[in-house]
């Protein structure tokens, strides 16, 4: 059991200045499983994913990756946890100085010196892969739209064949018809390469899309955590509010903080 | 009245200690602003020294500030070296003879040891120094600089890196050819406009000059570059919120480096020449 955990943070605090965003993070992910993490907008979801990455440092607690700690890890040791991630973040944040294919295979090309004709074609294949024809590979970011910006950086995010794969509300600011193509993408990418993937979202239909396990994330901290059917009756209060998007409960919005 | 006298003192106290915490914080916040500073210049001058480079990256930020840079410092240091000439020229003849070496000299000493390398300083402290801040900035602000870490690039050896190595070296390139188009601007005037001799005006300029005066405004060309491009990496990574931070980072960087430029100059101008 212990054997198949791939990524597990114990006890993980951060705080900027008096701010505290993470107050004991307790969660582990199995190999080759997809868990989302659910929570509303500044409990700590996108803080928690970059503490992952390295690149917001936790101030204690530890996380390891294949029963390796990470946290702390610097330079080459930091490189070697930093290869096996791919990461498709919120606003897609594409290099606007390059085209298409250079974006889709930068890893490759900069981190492990493919010749430019090959990383071309593999660009050209992943892009297939994500629904865009050969036609894109030429265009810059700015050429396209919002949802087949999205498409490219899922590109991005899968080419080097990473391990683990973090999506950071993948759907956000899509159409709902683009939104279910974009999990569709998601949860067929994520199979064929195996990967162990933590999505975080507040979108529920994605997140009943793309998920093995949910947990939601309220104050910094997992308050509940289980199976994807499990959801709709989890005896959570706090889970109950968030899943059918009600005003009142136990989650007070803090309406007139400035 | 009886009531509120003895109050007032507590009041007062507690203004001054109002006003000594925020004296406090004030100095905390720019302890951690230096440190910081430091700490990034430092990070930034290792990453140059150590592989990978990213040769397209350099590349790209050679021909950014090496050559499209090329217009606007030969049209400041000629228009520098024709102002110089012109303005000499009004000055020397009400002391009658000899202005014609004193104003290659002039023109020449005045080129070479200042105006080339600060003139090049502040044009690329607006245009490359800006730019940069711009770019890096925006990419702070749309997590494209998190998007490099996690494709394994280090932003630092690609992004920060290629400007530094490139205003080091490209600013001294700049300057030397500006240095020998204020020469040729003081030339200009004084052949054509106040019709000296134009063989003797370069046989002074050649003769005068020391190679001291160049070298000392190229090794201030370095440092400016280094400072000016330092300065929109530092101010551009770390920009916050959105296009309001973008600017504020611009501004921030412009000004600063163009200070520093002109405060660096005297020092470095007491370094070379303070001590005769």
């Amino acid at each position: 059991m212990a054997l198949n955990t791939k990524i597990q943070l114990k006890d993980v605090y951060k705080a900027f200045g008096s701010k505290k965003v993470l107050n004991g993070v307790y969660l582990s992910v199995e190999k080759g499983q997809s868990l989302v993490v659910i929570g509303g907008s500044g409990t700590g979801k996108s803080v928690m994913i970059k503490s992952i990455l390295g690149i917001v440092e936790a101030d204690s607690g530890s996380i390891r990756i294949d029963g390796e700690e990470t946290r702390g890890a610097a330079g080459k040791k930091r490189e070697a946890v930093l290869d096996q991630f791919g990461m498709l973040f919120q606003g897609s944040a594409l290099f606007d100085s390059l085209p298409v294919w250079r974006n889709v295979s930068f890893k490759l090309l900069q981190a492990r010196r493919m010749p430019p004709r090959e990383a071309r074609d593999l660009a050209i294949e992943t892009l297939g892969q994500v629904g865009l024809g050969p036609e894109v590979a030429g265009l810059y970011p700015a050429e396209l739209s919002g949802g087949m910006q999205k498409r490219v950086a899922l590109a991005r995010a899968i080419a080097a064949r990473p391990e683990i794969i973090f999506f950071d509300e993948p759907t956000t600011g899509l159409d709902p018809i683009m939104a279910d193509v974009i999990n569709e993408l998601i949860v067929e990418c994520v199979r064929k390469l195996g990967a162990t993937t933590i999505s975080i979202t507040h979108d529920m239909a994605s997140a009943r899309k793309i998920a093995d396990r949910i947990a939601m994330i309220y104050e910094g901290k997992i308050i509940w955590e289980g199976r994807k059917d499990e959801i709709d009756h989890s005896g959570n209060p706090y889970v109950d509010q968030f899943i059918h998007g009600r005003a009142e409960g136990p989650i007070q919005m803090q309406v007139l903080r400035p | 009245m009886t009531n509120t006298a003895p109050t007032l003192p507590v009041r007062v106290r507690s203004q001054a200690l109002d006003l000594l915490q925020l004296l406090g914080r004030t100095f905390l916040v720019f302890l951690q602003a230096t440190g910081n500073f430091a700490f990034f210049t430092i990070r930034s001058l290792s990453h140059c020294l150590r592989p990978p480079l990213y040769l397209s990256q350099i590349g790209r930020q050679f021909m950014d500030i090496g050559y499209y840079c090329l217009p606007v410092v030969g049209l400041t240091t000629l228009f520098s070296g024709m102002v110089l000439a012109l303005q000499s020229y009004t000055g020397f003849s009400r002391y009658a003879a000899g202005a014609e070496s004193a104003i290659a000299n002039i023109v020449v000493i005045s080129i070479t040891r200042e105006l080339g390398p600060v003139m090049a300083g502040l044009m690329v402290a607006g245009r490359i120094g800006a730019s940069i801040a711009a770019e890096i900035g925006t990419m702070r602000v749309t997590e494209q600089i998190d998007a490099l870490t996690t494709l394994s690039t280090h932003p630092y050896k690609y992004l920060i890196v290629p400007r530094l190595l490139a205003g080091i070296l490209m600013l001294p390139l700049l300057v030397a050819v500006g240095d020998v188009i204020g020469v040729f601007g003081g030339y200009l005037i004084s052949v054509y406009r106040l019709g000296f001799n134009a063989s003797n005006y370069l046989d002074q300029t050649l003769r005068f000059v020391e190679s001291i005066d160049v070298i000392s405004g190229l090794v201030k060309a370095a440092v400016f570059g280094f400072i000016v491009t330092l300065m929109g990496c530092y101010f551009g990574f770390n920009s916050k919120g959105g296009a309001q931070g973008v600017g504020t980072a611009t501004t921030n960087a412009v000004v600063s480096s163009s200070i520093l430029v002109l405060t660096l100059n005297y020092f470095i101008t007491g370094l070379f020449f303070g001590a005769r």
